[in-house]
């Protein structure tokens, strides 16, 4: 049985070493090509012809815009609106990488954590600048919460220190994980098969049970996919609304 | 063979988070379901909270099988 884990390996397509730095274009870097030139084009498209009556492409286009938006007033206010451009690129760069690893012998770029870190990671500082920068020291008035008696105070303020720290880890790790677990358990159950039709004889009949609970998983993962790039952009935005209005 | 053994049981016993993630889970579906049907109007709201808290709690359980799984195919 090939090993499950194989589906993840770096293989260098273009080496490119610059200074004893490996920044060689990867079957990894190909496929988040493939995703931004995926993207770009589908969006420039769908918003070309703006119809009166939009066609199929165009309602897509406009639903991902909508749904966006909405997400953005509900979770940071109104006036958030200089925050669109990134949680929508976000939100469509984790969508297209989870969909493109859906397709067989593709390669999932958000199974690494070297691309969810850095995205998270991207979060973090935003919201750590924009929030020094509008509100100074006041910012860390974050780690504060009102109404919390004096002698708990220096707990529970380590604690929010240590939860805002831990965000970045979390937001990439949930991602990363989720991608690779999916994977690996699809994998792992199309190898139950196999098992089943090397024993031979009417032992065959059982490959029929990790097939058919197979396709089930697939139909799952899609919705995993989907709920992921969900997650990443509603904590995005929960993250970004620290650096709106500071009420204490 | 022993230090094979021993890293399937170190694969088995990296799941017993499950445990407590689909006691988790199950407090989750049951509020859901409770809050829809005593509100059922309430349901697009309730909807995406549900969708929200019930991706992240499944995401720990995720770590869980995640671990597992390096613990049991990793080389």
């Amino acid at each position: 049985m090939a090993d499950p884990m194989h589906q993840f390996q770096i293989a260098t397509l273009i080496p490119f070493h610059v200074g004893g730095v490996d920044l060689s274009f990867t079957n990894s870097s190909l496929w988040m090509l493939i995703g931004t030139v995926l993207s770009i084009v589908g969006l420039t498209i769908a918003s070309e012809r703006k119809a009166m009556i939009p066609g199929r492409l165009q309602v897509g286009a406009e639903g991902l815009y909508n749904f966006i938006d909405n997400l953005i007033t509900e979770n940071i206010g109104a006036g958030a609106k200089q925050y669109f451009p990134l949680v929508f690129t976000l939100f469509v760069m984790v969508l297209v990488g989870n969909f493109l690893g859906m397709i067989p012998y593709s390669f999932t770029y958000t199974s690494h954590l070297a691309v969810t870190a850095g995205l998270a990671l991207m979060v973090f500082f935003t919201v750590l600048i924009i929030g020094i920068a509008r509100h100074g020291t006041h910012f860390f008035s974050l780690f504060v919460p009102p109404g919390v008696p004096m002698w708990l105070l220096w707990l529970v303020v380590l604690i929010e220190i240590v939860s805002f720290i831990s965000r970045p880890i979390t937001l990439s790790v949930r991602l990363f994980a989720n991608m690779v677990a999916g994977h690996v358990l699809m994998k792992v159950i199309a190898g139950f098969a196999i098992m089943f039709a090397s024993v031979g004889g009417f032992a065959w009949l059982g490959t029929l049970l990790p097939v058919a609970f197979n396709v089930v998983m697939i139909g799952f993962e899609f919705f995993i996919a989907f709920i992921q790039a969900y997650v990443f952009a509603v904590l995005t935005c929960i993250y970004l609304k620290d650096t709106m209005e500071i009420e204490h | 063979m022993e230090t094979e053994a021993v890293r399937l049981l170190a694969g088995a016993i990296a799941l017993l988070p499950l445990a407590g993630i689909g006691l988790g889970l199950g407090k989750i579906f049951a509020a859901y379901n409770e809050a829809i049907g005593r509100n059922p109007g309430a349901a697009p709201l309730l909807d995406k909270k549900f969708m929200f808290t019930f991706a992240v709690t499944e995401a720990l359980g995720i770590f869980a099988l995640l671990i597992a799984f390096y613990l049991v195919f990793a080389k």
